[in-house]
């Protein structure tokens, strides 16, 4: 999916969503699982929201500085016996990927959970070049073997229930034993670690992502809670880190701070299982540890942001908090969206990244509640920022040509307050008039996608400000006549 | 005695009820109780010319839509010493976005931050700024509450319609599931996207039928159309109204969505 985007056909990826039970039925775990558990441990911690300013004050500062802290970053992995290379965009990327892929004689990659591998389609560009990509994060593996995307930036086969894991695991893993039980998630899990333990020993090269790259040790650091991305860092001759240019922050100090408030605001833990650092290659004394330690870079438009309305959307620390609180993500999952990055960090990114040409719908398809916005760890304005886009939008003239003349037609009696005095207060009496019976309408002109499902209440006929009028005169002459 | 009167309209604060589009349109009952729950609070209430505060325009893109409109507001409210609106929606567009819509505009961006900092939602501004603690009105039953997003978001209203309504001779509160969520209407969300949109009402509707209560109550009427809309459609016979008609005791007007003709047989 990463190499053909959808996001053109948002509306129709909806229907199909909303037409999926097993979908639907799966969503209902994340309304119920994220937000309780998140709520739970924000609230035992009394200085959370002071962390949260603080995580937002050391991107901010990281950010301003960016060119700075990714030299210092580049010097201190070098001096680790590391390699930094610096890729524009996602073809560059995976070119780099394969030539060190290439020079590794590689056979088989393991790859821990990563958000740009979707990004830059590594896994066809792998197979393509003949190269066997293993997915080791449990939900990837999982929609590896379906041949599916994420659909969720950290729990990415969150749109799938353990029934239709059973049966993908009984399709694929055919060696095993048919009567075997897979009931049970933990069943799953076992199978899932047997299978991929020999796949991790025979690897010759790891790819990790990064949560958060450290400029002043040249560390890369993931959090992880399987423990596979230890394994695929560790036991393959060549470790790739392959992380976008915004995960860097100056100090080991600065992560200690944001690592208090992402697990929390991701799936409600203190902290997740593991929190692993890696830098350079291994040292003569140490016991394991890659041989060769590549970083790979990736700007892929993020640079572009710097210094325009969009550069807080770089704050973001993928925790996934943003989607888990979104009605729209709840409604149709994250495939609908039609890209690697759903729900409203999604709705943001997607339109930089893919332009906003191809991605319009989704800084639309957004009631502004704002929910995201008020649990943001990092404090993104999201909603600020989609309307930002729609504005881009309506300046280029890609917003629907039916809402622009709406809103000319609405803005040309609302800008002349006598005229729509006057043709409001005619307009309102005879809909109230039309509806007095129901009380509602069920189809409105031009409205269908309101009426289509549900009624439109009648007016109560009048507006106020025709009733007010009429109400201050009658006051007036009671008040002459007493 | 006319002394004594003269000088307490004096101090009483000068209001300028920004009744909102919607309301003006759609329920203008909803004015009048603001209006009544306003001068039963001391204040001296006009109603200035007004149409629309211009979120329409700016939640579509079209800036200077909203500029033009927002301009307008400032204008025609300046001279009062609040402006308050029986919405949590259109009291944010003004509180919240109008200083961001002039920012760059040094003649505008000050005008437009004073008028930020004297407009306030109906309820919250009975409790905060006026410290009504109670109103004087009955309603005979249950009612659940909808926390509308804007209101609970952009201006932190949660307690205080909640603490009024405690106030109200026979009425009991019935907490909703989920009452902090979206009911899926936002603007012209609810028509671009009807059938998305559609889904998260119907989440809410179904929490509204699970609290049991027989009246829901809001804050914004742009939300209580919407879930009126679909519990009509559902075919349920809840009573939608805006939390106003209640604290002002004044529910003699039929629900939202319901005849009007067999209501008054």
């Amino acid at each position: 999916m990463s190499a053909h985007p959808t996001t053109k056909r948002f509306i129709a990826n909806a229907t199909e969503a909303l037409a999926d039970p097993q979908l639907q039925r799966a969503m209902t775990n994340v309304r119920s699982g994220f937000i309780d558990k998140r709520a739970a441990v924000a609230a035992k911690l009394p200085e959370f929201e002071a962390l949260r300013d603080s995580a937002r004050d050391i991107k901010n500062h990281a950010l301003a500085h960016l060119d700075l802290y990714l030299e210092k970053y580049e010097a201190n992995v070098t001096a680790a016996g590391g390699h930094v290379h610096w890729a524009r965009t996602a073809e560059e990327a995976r070119k780099i990927i394969l030539g060190i892929c290439h020079d590794a004689g590689a056979k088989t990659v393991t790859k821990g959970k990563s958000m740009i591998s979707e990004e830059i389609a590594l896994n066809a560009a792998l197979e393509a070049a003949g190269i066997v990509p293993v997915e080791t994060d449990l939900g990837e593996y999982i929609i590896q073997l379906r041949d599916e995307a994420p659909s969720h930036i950290i729990a990415p086969a969150v749109h799938l229930n353990a029934s239709q894991v059973e049966s993908d695991f009984r399709r694929v893993h055919t060696h095993l034993d048919a009567g075997r039980d897979l009931s049970e998630p933990v069943q799953l899990l076992t199978e899932a670690r047997q299978v991929l333990r020999s796949k991790f020993l025979a690897a010759d090269v790891g790819i990790t992502g990064a949560n958060f790259l450290v400029a002043e040790t040249g560390s890369s650091i993931i959090v992880t809670n399987e423990g596979n991305g230890d394994l695929t860092q560790t036991l393959p001759k060549t470790h790739i880190v392959i992380a976008s240019l915004e995960k860097i922050v100056p100090t080991l100090e600065d992560v200690s701070q944001i690592l208090r408030v992402l697990a929390r605001s991701a799936t409600g833990q203190e902290m997740s299982v593991y929190t692993t650092f890696s830098t350079g290659p291994r040292r003569a004394a140490d016991l394991d540890g890659p041989e060769n330690y590549h970083v790979v870079i990736l700007d892929n438009g993020r640079s572009s942001m710097l210094g325009t309305a969009f550069q807080d959307m770089l704050r973001c620390i993928r925790c996934g908090a943003c989607m888990n609180h979104c009605p729209v993500y709840h409604a149709v999952g994250g495939h609908a969206y039609g890209w690697v990055y759903p729900g409203p960090m999604g709705a943001v990114l997607t339109p930089t990244l893919l332009g906003v040409d191809k991605a319009g719908h989704l800084p639309n398809a957004s009631t502004f509640c704002g929910r995201c916005e008020s649990v943001c760890p990092v404090r993104i304005p999201l909603p600020k920022m989609m309307r930002h886009w729609r504005e881009a939008e309506f300046e280029r003239h890609l917003s629907p040509a039916t809402m622009r003349s709406g809103i000319k037609f609405w803005a040309f009696f609302a800008k002349r307050p006598a005229l729509y005095r006057f043709a409001t207060s005619l307009m309102m009496n005879v809909m109230g008039w039309l509806g007095r019976d129901k009380g509602c309408f069920s189809s409105v002109p031009l409205a269908s996608g309101w009426t289509d499902y549900r009624d439109f209440p009648a007016p109560q006929g009048g507006t106020f400000q025709s009733r007010y009028q009429a109400h201050r005169k009658s006051t007036q002459n009671n008040g002459r006549a007493a | 005695m006319r002394l004594a009167q003269d000088k307490a309209a004096s101090r009483a604060p000068r209001v300028g009820l920004f009744v909102t589009c919607l309301v003006d349109l759609m329920r203008p009952s909803i004015g009048f109780a603001a209006l009544k729950l306003l001068e039963q609070a001391g204040c001296k209430v006009e109603v200035p010319s007004q149409t629309c505060c211009g979120q329409p325009g700016y939640n579509s893109g079209d800036r200077a839509t909203a500029r033009d409109l927002a301009e307008q507001v400032i204008r025609s409210f300046s001279h009062c010493d609040y402006v308050v609106a029986p919405s949590g929606s259109c009291a944010g567009m003004i509180k919240a976005h109008y200083p961001e819509l002039f920012a760059d505009d040094p003649n505008l961006a000050p005008k437009a931050q004073a008028l930020a900092g004297k407009t306030h939602e109906l309820i919250s501004f009975l409790v905060d700024v006026m410290k009504v603690k109670s109103v004087d009105a009955s309603f005979d039953g249950a009612v659940t509450y909808h926390d509308s997003c804007s209101g609970l978001r952009e201006l932190k209203i949660k307690n205080q319609p909640r603490q009024l309504l405690g106030s109200v001779n026979g009425l009991t509160m019935v907490e909703m599931n989920e009452s902090e969520v979206c009911c899926g209407f936002g603007g012209t969300f609810a028509v671009k996207y009807g059938e998305i949109s559609n889904s998260i009402v119907e989440k809410k509707t179904g929490n509204i039928s699970e609290s049991g209560a027989p009246t829901l109550l809001a804050g914004d009427l742009g939300c209580l159309l919407n879930m009126a809309g679909k519990l009509a459609r559902e075919g349920k016979s809840i009573e939608v109204r805006h939390v106003a008609e209640v604290l002002a005791g004044m529910t003699d007007e039929p629900p939202i969505g319901a005849p009007r003709v067999s209501a008054q047989s």
